[in-house]
């Protein structure tokens, strides 16, 4: 208690110090001096400055549980889909369990090397399901970045040039976004004659472009204004320049948020198209969307055989969902009260 | 913690038995080794009629005695001791209900920002009459008509037509009018104005007080006024309690503390005031640093590194609150180890060059 | 206030123009194109010819549009090559329009109930075990794809403890009257009290599958506006008024704290819709959900274009009201 008096005291004695020599004129000029100071400060270490926003997000996240428990449950599914072929008991596309399918028994019970049973084509659930999450980390992956470049490329237009392309191309987000986002994929995908794991990723990043171009647009735009941009345009840096290196890396936190979010969408959207048989039609590679799309058939007479792959969505999804929650939360200024 | 609490002094311009006593007020935010106190052991008295002064910069604690005498504070997170007698009751120890019920009808408050004190979304009317139909069973008929009339006193013109209107649609002056209104619309018996003009264009400022003026001098109101600007207190208040870090620094009648401020950070207050009379060009004197969050009064005088006349005592003995017999008038309270021995002023309406004798050592 | 209105139909009008443009890039992307898509399979040589030349293939794009806006004007979209083959587009569209209507409302009502309130209780108790519960809940609630929920729900409550209808929108054994194909009316417009209460029990478990999404949004969007408002000046005076902690909660608190919940509601109309699709055909409840279902597993594209359509239509003049209501609940946007 007395060592933080001290402290205390002593900083705020040199401040009046300072402050009671300083002249009217001598204030002016400092004045003046700063303005310039912090301009050319926050154009010159404007990364620095981005660095310490994440590390302040960082300390708070690193004591934020829902954050841990989103980043364990992310980190285990990234690594069971890295080395899933290495863990699986049997190859997923082998018929082991064929014998045992008849009309009368679809569905294989579990039982000794198959301890959550086979599928009606006699695979192996769980080698399947350690494999899907290969595929299931693919589609929501490349969903979200397909979404991501779509929006980066409209988002920097409009942020970027401003005027005519800015409400151009908002007009078209805003239709976009006018349209129900899972029936436009339904939509989308309905498109191709033959349904495949590309189609459903190209029907699910579409939908998330106008989101990711409002979002980086409206952080672009905020920072056009903002002092190391002015600063960079007075030094007389590219316009393209100044888009690249200053605007779009300070927009990056939101954006990471979003795909965070994105990721877990995806997921859940996947199997909603394969569920309406939009999905890919080769089931020779596991998918969980898919594999729980197929299961609808058996759902009243074998439940697990969708709940399986669903809890694994479930997981999932919420995993990225509260990773992307707990980072909004403190990336954003206002909760940091 | 021994202060040798104040004994009550028998100031003001108002007669006869206090009607509010405010005893040993600590408001306490945090818990253990984080908490700091933003009111620390205030006492004063309000008598019906009279008009005391709350004056010091933000985070001086102002704000937070009025909200605690209200009941205002948040229901987590702080700590209130002490006493606060309205009326023959101690306010904190009254039930929710029982406190909600003086509030707005005996007591009642006006705030800083007109504009975000007002609900954006309820017409005017209806935020004025609310509070009658509360207090006074008034339904919504009667209640509207009487908040014409409330309108139309505080000088609000067209009342009719900007009753059916939303606090964006008026201009700021007339915002604080409307609240005004709300929170004399039951005739209260205290009235707490916590910086009621400082949101407002200068020229707004002086119509404002002016009608809290008016108001308070015509139905014997009593009126606690909080603020920062000296200037206000000069047009309106009776006594004046200068607080610095949570406690009183220095008690007076309005006249007396102007004629004869005795704190160095009232008299820094003082000269910080613009004067027309004034040779231009001359810097103002606010007082140097600001007020740092977590001040401690703890083996020292808080204000003491902020302060031009410290001596060796105010690093090393905490103050008291006590009878100022140096000072002018009657009843002074001050917690200094060395005041002034001159106003300041004085120094600045001669415009002398040099140090007389005394000065701030 | 009116000119606002005018001003977000001219938006709403704007929107719908650059969705028939959408829809018609969408008709002609089709695979194999308009005419195989139109005709089927089934589609001859000669037929398509035909129908190339009466569909103006041959003409110009811009004309294309214009006929094709035309034939959209006049409810001509076409003859169903999916499940209702042979009926016209527009009439799958119409009888079972007002079985998802009812579902949807059903559903929104249902979110409605339970979100605000136990949004406002989890903020005014922020932090506690009940806010921190209740944010897990709604979180996990975001996690689970509709159409899992509807077979979970189906399984547990119709076919295990047979509480309620697993299928349909009414036990084909009742013989019910049918005026506005709205079953729970119908049955209390002609006191057919039995009908009105089975429609009513169809309702139930999709209605829950259903409200899953815009209840979780909806619960989070009331708490946070609720923290925000509660922090707010004007509720403070409103407390140094002295009224009513009722007073206080409704005319200050929600009436503020509901203005962003209602924008949500009206973009929670487009995930309704979607999630529509997925739980009618769990339930095989027969509204425009399942029809698309079928519809996108058939590629019935006649059916498909005049559902797209009435759906984004509904959507549009949704966000319309909706954006009216918020005019009338916040008077700062009127201006």
């Amino acid at each position: 208690m007395t060592d933080t008096h001290d402290t205390s005291s002593t900083t705020t004695g040199d401040d009046t110090g300072h402050g009671r020599r300083r002249s009217a004129l001598a204030a002016l000029g400092d004045r003046k001096k700063e303005r310039i100071d912090s301009l050319a400060e926050a154009g010159s270490l404007s990364s620095a400055e981005g660095v310490s926003l994440w590390q302040s997000a960082w300390r708070r996240l690193r004591r934020d549980p829902v954050f841990l428990v989103g980043l364990g449950i992310v980190t285990v599914f990234v690594l069971i889909a890295a080395i899933a072929p290495w863990l699986a008991p049997h190859d997923p596309a082998a018929r082991l369990l064929i014998g045992q399918v008849s009309p009368a028994t679809p569905i294989p019970p579990a039982q000794e090397g198959f301890p959550l049973g086979g599928d009606n084509a006699g695979r192996d659930t769980l080698s399947r399901l350690l494999v899907g999450s290969r595929q299931t980390l693919i589609v929501g992956v490349m969903a979200t970045l397909g979404g991501l470049a779509g929006g980066m490329v409209l988002g920097t237009i409009a942020g970027g040039i401003g005027g005519w392309a800015d409400s151009l191309v908002m007009r078209i987000v805003d239709v976009m976004l006018s349209i129900p986002s899972l029936l436009m994929a339904f939509s989308i995908a309905a498109l191709f004659a033959r349904p495949s794991q590309w189609t459903v990723i190209a029907a699910i990043a579409i939908i998330q472009v106008p989101i990711f171009a409002r979002l980086l647009r409206g952080s672009m735009i905020s920072q056009r204004h903002s002092d190391h941009v002015l600063a960079a345009r007075a030094l007389g840096v590219r316009p393209a320049a100044i888009v690249f290196r200053h605007m779009l890396p300070n927009s990056l936190g939101p954006v990471i948020v979003q795909g965070t979010l994105v990721l877990a969408v995806s997921i859940i959207d996947a199997a909603a198209l394969s569920f309406l048989g939009l999905g890919s039609q080769d089931d020779s590679v596991p998918e969980w969307g898919q594999m729980l799309g197929r299961a609808q058939v058996f759902f009243n007479s074998y439940p697990h055989v969708a709940v399986y792959p669903a809890l694994c969505i479930i997981v999932v999804a919420l995993g990225f969902t509260l990773m992307g929650e707990s980072l909004r939360e403190a990336l954003d200024p206002k909760s940091r009260r | 913690m021994t202060r040798t609490a104040t004994t009550s002094t028998t100031t003001g311009s108002g007669s006869g038995e206090p009607l509010l006593s405010v005893r040993d007020l600590s408001v306490t935010f945090g818990r253990g080794r984080r908490a700091f106190a933003a009111v620390d052991q205030v006492s004063f008295d309000v008598r019906p009629g009279q008009t005391v002064g709350l004056v010091g910069e933000s985070g001086c604690g102002k704000s937070v005695t009025s909200l605690a005498i209200m009941g205002l504070l948040p229901a987590r997170g702080n700590t209130v001791t002490g006493e606060v007698m309205f009326d023959g009751q101690d306010l904190l120890r009254l039930s929710q209900e029982q406190l909600r019920e003086r509030r707005g009808s005996e007591l009642a408050m006006i705030f800083q920002d007109p504009l975000s004190s007002l609900n954006p979304v309820v017409p005017l009317g209806v935020q004025v009459a609310e509070v009658l139909q509360a207090h006074k069973g008034m339904k919504s008929g009667p209640a509207s008509r009487k908040a014409t009339e409330l309108l139309n006193k505080v000088g609000i013109p067209d009342p009719t037509r900007r009753l059916k209107e939303y606090p964006h649609q008026l201009s700021g002056g007339m915002r604080q009018r409307a609240l005004i209104a709300m929170a004399l619309a039951c005739e209260p018996r205290l009235l707490i104005a916590d910086e009621p003009t400082t949101a407002l264009d200068v020229t707004i400022q002086a119509q404002i007080l002016a009608l809290l003026r008016e108001l308070v001098t015509e139905s014997g109101t009593a009126l606690i006024m909080i603020t920062h600007d000296l200037g206000v207190v000069a047009g309106l208040c009776d006594q004046v309690n200068v607080l610095y870090g949570g406690k009183v620094v220095e008690r007076a009648e309005r006249h007396d503390l102007f004629s004869r401020p005795r704190h160095p950070y009232t008299g820094g207050l003082l000269a910080s005031i613009p004067r027309l009379t004034e040779e231009r060009g001359r810097r103002l004197n606010p007082v140097p640093g600001s007020v740092a969050d977590n001040i401690p009064w703890e083996g020292g005088c808080a204000f003491a590194p902020r302060c031009a006349s410290e001596v060796e005592a105010c690093r090393s003995t905490t103050p008291e609150l006590e009878p100022d017999r140096d000072g002018l008038g009657p009843d002074r309270l001050l917690r200094c180890h060395h005041p002034l021995e001159e106003n300041p002023l004085d120094d600045i309406r001669t415009h002398q060059p040099e140090d007389t004798e005394g000065g701030p050592a | 206030m009116l000119r606002f209105i005018v001003r977000r139909m001219l938006q709403a009008v704007l929107a719908l123009f650059v969705l028939s443009v959408l829809l018609f890039a969408w008709l002609r992307s089709l695979p194999g194109g308009v005419v195989s898509a139109l005709l089927g399979e089934r589609g001859t040589p000669e037929s398509a010819a035909a129908l190339r030349a009466a569909l103006g293939l041959d003409q110009p794009l811009p004309v294309q549009y214009w006929r094709f806006l035309q034939r959209a004007l006049e409810g001509d979209f076409g003859i169903s090559n999916g499940v209702y083959r042979g009926q016209p587009a527009l009439d799958v569209f119409t009888q079972r329009f007002p079985a998802t209507i009812e579902l949807s409302i059903f559903a929104m009502v249902l979110a409605l109930t339970f979100a605000i309130p136990l949004g406002y209780l989890a903020a005014r108790r922020r932090g506690g075990v009940f806010d921190t519960g209740s944010i897990v809940f709604s979180l996990v609630g975001v996690a689970v794809p509709v159409f899992f929920l509807a077979y979970v729900l189906k399984y547990i409550f119709a076919v295990q403890l047979g509480w309620l209808p697993p299928s349909g929108r009414q036990d084909v054994t009742i013989n019910a009257t049918h005026i506005t194909n709205f079953y729970v009316l119908d049955g209390l417009i002609t006191r057919e009290w039995d009908a009105a209460w089975d429609a009513f029990k169809h309702l139930i478990l999709p209605g829950i599958a259903l409200s899953s999404i815009p209840f979780a949004i909806i619960f989070r969007i009331t708490r946070a506006a609720v923290i925000d408002v509660m922090d707010e000046d004007y509720v403070r005076t409103a407390r140094a008024k002295g009224l009513r902690q009722q007073t206080i909660r409704v005319r200050h608190i929600m009436r503020n704290a509901l203005i962003p919940v209602v924008t949500i509601i009206g973009l929670q109309i487009g995930a309704l819709l979607a999630g529509a699709v997925l739980t009618e055909k769990v339930f095989a409840f027969t509204g425009i959900g399942q029809a698309l279902a079928l519809g996108f597993e058939l590629r019935d594209y006649p059916v498909l274009q005049v559902l797209i359509m009435m759906a984004a239509l509904i959507y549009i003049i949704v966000n319309l009201i909706v954006d009216v209501t918020y005019a009338i609940i916040d008077p700062r946007v009127r201006t």
